[in-house]
């Protein structure tokens, strides 16, 4: 029998003001078991806390009872407090008479009535409580992050200057990410490669940082701490040891008419590549697609002319197995397809462009070298519309996203300046619905744009986009201060597209059973105090695959994400939740049905020798529990035919009994 | 039968521990009223939740009983709501074959944000239940004399 | 077929290719037939049967028979393939030690079926065409298979074996013969009706656990109603729990699993139609998820330990959506 001493909390006039906290220490006195039963105004208190330890010296109890708050307030708190008595801090439960009683009933004799209730099952069930211990796993010195721009980047460059060997996988054949593609950057009008490339260069120098790139993470398993990853490291068809980067192949390749992806297609790649000048890996690939070699075996131009023997046409996908103890997301985002908005005549025009093909019109590596000119024609645009929040904060049914895109008022601010700065002969509007400028000095760059630049700033939207046979694009628009109608003759239409979490990633959150959003971006912890943890244990989330970020915002969450990897890695043992599932295997048939329904992967089988009543021995095969790797669920407890499957803290028995203890006349 | 109105049953709910548990806690946070009938046990998971549990408190007295849980596709643990909604309407479907009033039990999805719709099913949940009366039948299939 | 079988029995075990035969004996009666392990010629030509009271499903012996060393031979008849398959599945038989032969079956009558058609002082029985000819103390009696097979039979589900080593006589079709028409005519009833049905049937039950005995599905290593830490289980009967709940509980365990055999019906001396009970969670599981026939093979995963994502609720129950 127990010892058990019950505790009910006034909470002030929280749980005082509904419930007759002496009429509940008085009933549950008499309960069987219970030794001691008193109340006080604030048990989580350190007065509380104290006469809560005492009583256990005291009265040698075996058990304690909290009638308090929810369990998910201060579970912990109560626990830690037993536990510093010596007795185990899971033979304590909580009877939640404050959320779930005092809180929500206005009659006294009812709320008192049934916190009486509650306690009668909470002593119900610690009667039935075992003291529990909890596991310890190991954890692997090292992190995976899966995608390597600006995001992924800052946070292995930030794990590893902490020591600890971080793998990148990248899918795209070079590190870098959206940010390799744009000009400049806001709110300082820094170049974007100026200051991204010198950490690329970090990356690859880093010994303690691996990049596989042209990769992608095709299986994951495991647990927090000891992740078992294998990645598919993409055939290049090019040695990467061998290659020195030189660009020779490039040159000769005969297939020159591919779209480059770098480029967003406004110009042509061959078909065997490097994506840029500054690439890290800097090393060929071969576009398997469109190489005449690889398709039919006819070419082997590259081979010829690469010195270092470099060509590799019989290469094959690798899969590389890796354990690690922690895994960062940072599959950053898309800008969204704008095919369905046919009013901004996009795929009528080439001379209406996305803002980031925007960028590259304005890059100095890019189709143009730097000089803004018309798709089209290649001639020098006068007049130019940028139409912010396309797709975003959109609220129709399948068209765009309702939220909004975040970055895309300063960079539209950013082009408006760029080109009035480098083209003082042109006439730049805007039309924007609001101008979010909330950041450190971003109000300041857009009133620059607006004041010093002299870009025209319209709140309205532009309805529709008519190119003419003159080349002209006719834009219908109304200004929604002025209350009129506006029709500009545009040489170029910007449109500032919304954003989209990368496709890879949903099947990716599946993979590390990491939870998403309705819109695909990935969950946090807690929208304030935990933003850059998964609610899965070891998955941490860095730039844009959370939520919509610009690039110092991105940067900022990649350091955060290290940092709390960087705690994880920090330990040698993780302790893990003690609330298991366990078997018995003197019942249990070997059925599979548990493993079947674990989500873990928790459960294996073995065969064993058992001694049977009949004295002689027998092997059968039976389930047995990872308890580092279970999480405590509970699912494989119903699945059992035989009921040998259990969970502790939450055993069968337990739960009956508050069922019981509820349900008694 | 008792009188409707002085009738108060008895009712059991049980919440997983990340979602609904925490939906209630909601509920009582911004102090939305609902009936002091009910009654929660906290599980882990709706999966946690065996059929056994439902069958013996109706036969324990139960007038009804409640199972909430994430709303599928949110479970903490990933699938476990999944395997719960197989359990709970292949036990449901059982007892009303039995001749068990299906209104009886029920199975709701609640969120932590959902304070308002956990209060709202209870009360909604506790009337109903209220209507159909003391549950005699479980207690009962066996005639027991 | 008997003399067949006989023949194959002792071959194998001649050739050393078994070492032990299971199949049926003759009990007192001519109807109480025994499962029986023979382990020579001489122990089969003393008792061996195989007739129209050979109901008996042979698969569950063979989680013991196939875990004690040595090569065993089952005779299995259709119905009792699928129970094989899957305690296979649910890894129970060791299957390298079990050499089966598949028997036909035209549908087993017992004791029970027939005199509750007032036939009486049962010596004999066989077959002739689609009737029975029973031989009595009061002379042959002829009845249409028809009228003298229990309900499990007439709306047998196959007559094909889903697995065999080697096949005795002719292989069958799987069929449809609405066995799931007694489940309809029960939820076109009322709630009070079916109570009331339901009420009256299993007051009948005196709790023998012959049921939970037969039942290949029950094979548990111990059942939860022998362990105290189930939460069910009670020494005493004193606990209204675990009668009024028995079997709702045990339908609930073997949902899924269950391979609609009948067994459980057949040996309740109360004549309790138990198996109404399973194949109201073998229909409601065809009719939401899919056809599933368990037993049907060794690998497919099981309706409760799957799921799809966009599953009927619960609700579909409450709001009846499921009887359109």
């Amino acid at each position: 029998m127990q010892r058990i001493g019950v505790f009910v909390c006034w909470c002030g006039s929280n749980i005082a003001a509904t419930v007759d906290v002496s009429a509940v220490s008085e009933a549950l006195s008499h309960e069987p078991g219970v030794v001691f039963s008193t109340n006080y105004q604030y048990m989580c208190s350190e007065a509380g806390q104290n006469l809560i330890k005492d009583a256990v010296r005291e009265h040698k109890l075996t058990g304690v009872v909290i009638c308090s708050c929810s369990p998910r307030m201060h579970e912990m708190t109560f626990r830690k407090a037993v536990a510093s008595t010596g007795l185990n801090p899971y033979m304590v439960e909580i009877a939640n008479i404050r959320e779930q009683c005092s809180w929500i009933h206005k009659d006294k004799a009812a709320a008192t009535e049934k916190a009486i209730i509650l306690g009668r099952a909470a002593i119900a069930k610690v009667h039935l409580n075992a003291p529990l211990t909890a596991g310890q796993s190991p954890v692997t010195k090292r992190a995976l992050v899966i995608g390597g721009g600006i995001a992924g980047i800052q946070t292995a460059l930030d794990i590893a200057d902490a020591g600890f060997e971080v793998d990148i996988v990248e899918k795209q054949p070079t590190i870098g990410g959206k940010m390799t593609q744009i000009d400049k950057t806001f709110p300082t009008l820094d170049c974007a490669a100026c200051i991204l490339t010198p950490k690329m260069v970090d990356c690859a120098q880093n010994e303690k940082i691996n990049i596989f790139a042209y990769s992608e993470v095709e299986e994951v398993k495991g647990f927090v701490g000891n992740f078992h990853v294998k990645i598919n490291k993409k055939a290049r068809y090019v040695d990467t040891t061998k290659c020195t980067g030189c660009g020779e192949c490039t040159e000769k390749c005969p297939m020159k008419k591919i779209p480059n992806e770098f480029n967003l297609g406004l110009d042509n790649r061959r078909a065997i590549y490097i994506p840029f000048a500054q690439a890290v890996p800097k090393v060929a690939t071969i576009d398997p697609d469109h190489c005449n070699m690889l398709k039919n075996g006819k070419c082997g131009l590259c081979a010829k002319v690469c010195s270092a023997g470099a060509i590799d046409y019989k290469q094959k996908d690798e899969t590389i197995e890796r354990e690690y103890g922690a895994i960062v997301v940072a599959t950053g985002y898309n800008p969204i397809k704008l095919d369905q908005y046919d009013e901004f005549a996009y795929s009528q025009s080439p001379d209406v462009v996305s803002s980031l093909e925007f960028e590259r019109l304005t890059n100095a590596a890019g189709p143009t070298g730097g000089t803004l000119l018309r798709p089209s024609d290649g001639k020098h645009p006068h007049t130019l519309v940028f139409v912010q929040c396309v797709g975003s904060r959109c609220s129709q049914e399948g068209k765009g996203k309702s939220y909004c895109s975040k970055i895309c008022c300063m960079y539209t601010a950013k082009h408006a300046m760029l080109t009035r700065e480098k083209y003082p002969d042109t006439e730049v509007y805007v039309f924007y619905i609001d101008v979010r400028s909330p950041g450190k000095n971003y109000d300041e760059f857009y009133r620059r744009a607006v004041e010093d630049y002299g870009v025209h700033y319209v709140k309205g939207m532009v309805g529709k986009v008519t190119p003419r046979s003159d080349g002209k694009l006719m834009v219908q628009a109304s200004d929604l201060l002025a209350g009129e109608q506006m029709h500009i003759e545009a040489d170029m239409v910007v449109l500032a597209a919304a954003i989209e979490p990368d496709k890879s990633a949903r099947p990716l959150a599946t993979m590390l059973t990491a939870s998403m959003d309705t819109n695909d971006f990935f969950t946090e912890a807690h929208a304030k105090l935990r933003p850059v943890e998964s609610p899965t244990a070891g998955i941490f989330l860095s730039g844009a695959c959370q939520g919509p970020k610009d690039i110092p915002d991105t940067v900022a969450q990649a350091g955060a994400a290290a940092s709390k990897v960087i705690g994880l890695l920090c330990k040698d043992q993780l302790t893990c939740n003690p609330c298991v599932a366990h078997a018995d295997q003197l019942m249990c048939n070997g059925c599979s049905s548990c493993e079947k329904v674990c989500p873990y992967g928790a459960i294996t089988y073995e065969d064993k020798e058992f001694r049977m009543p009949d004295r002689t021995t027998a092997i059968r095969r039976v389930a047995s529990v990872n308890e580092a790797v279970c999480q405590g669920c509970g699912a494989c407890t119903v699945a059992c035919p035989s009921g040998a499957m259990d969970l502790k803290g939450f055993s069968n028995s337990q739960i009956m009994a508050e069922v019981d203890a509820i349900c008694k006349m | 039968m008792q009188d409707v109105k002085t009738f108060r049953p008895k009712i059991v709910a049980f919440c997983c521990n990340w979602c609904s548990y925490a939906g209630a806690d909601l509920a009582g946070t911004n102090r939305l009223n609902y009936p002091a009938d009910v009654k929660i046990i906290r599980v882990p998971c709706s999966c946690r939740v065996n059929p056994m549990f439902i069958l013996r408190a109706f036969q324990r007295g139960a007038d009804g009983v409640i199972l909430c849980g994430c709303h599928p596709g949110d479970c903490h643990y990933s699938t476990g709501n999944y395997y719960a909604r197989r359990r709970m309407t292949l036990l449901f479907s059982m007892l009303d074959y039995l001749g068990i009033e299906k209104e009886r039990t029920r199975v709701e999805w609640v969120s932590a944000a959902e304070g308002a719709k956990f209060a709202a099913t209870m009360n909604e949940f506790v009337e109903t239940v209220r209507q159909l009366g003391p549950n005699k039948r479980l207690e009962d299939l066996r005639c027991k004399k | 077929m008997q003399e067949v079988m006989l023949e194959k029995a002792k071959e194998l075990l001649q050739s050393g290719a078994v070492d032990r035969v299971l199949g049926w004996k003759a009990g007192e009666f001519a109807y109480d037939i025994t499962p029986c392990v023979f382990a020579s010629a001489q122990e089969l030509e003393a008792g061996f049967v195989y007739n129209d009271f050979c109901g008996n499903n042979l698969s569950k012996y063979l989680i013991k028979e196939s875990r004690k060393g040595g090569k065993v031979l089952a005779f299995l008849k259709p119905c009792d393939t699928y129970s094989f398959n899957q305690l296979i599945k649910e890894h129970r038989i060791v299957r390298e030690n079990v050499l089966v032969v598949g028997v036909p079956c035209q549908g087993m009558t017992d004791g029970e079926t027939l005199k509750a058609k007032g036939v009486k002082g049962i010596l004999g029985i066989k077959t002739e065409g689609e009737d029975f000819v029973i031989n009595t103390l009061y002379g042959d009696r002829t009845m249409a298979k028809k009228d003298a097979l229990p309900e499990r039979c007439l709306s047998c589900k196959s007559k094909k074996h889903v697995v065999y080593d080697e096949l005795l006589g002719q292989e069958g079709d799987k069929l449809d013969s609405g066995r799931f028409d007694l489940v309809n005519k029960l939820e076109a009833m009322d709630p009070e009706e079916r109570f009331a049905f339901w009420r009256g049937e299993l007051s009948r039950c005196i709790r023998c656990n012959a049921c939970r005995n037969v039942c290949p599905a029950c094979s548990c290593e111990k059942c939860v109603f022998d362990n105290d830490a189930s939460g069910v289980a009670q020494k005493a009967a004193a606990d209204s729990f675990e009668e009024n709940m028995f079997h709702i509980i045990r339908a609930f365990h073997v949902a899924g699993r269950c391979t609609d055999c009948g067994e459980c019906s057949r040996v309740c001396p109360q004549n309790i139609p138990l198996h109404l009970l399973n194949r109201k969670f073998i229909k409601d599981i065809n009719t939401l998820y899919g056809d599933y026939q368990a037993g049907e093979d060794t690998v497919s995963r099981a309706p409760l330990t799957n799921f799809t994502e966009g599953d009927a609720e619960p609700s579909i129950v409450t709001k009846g959506g499921k009887k359109a």
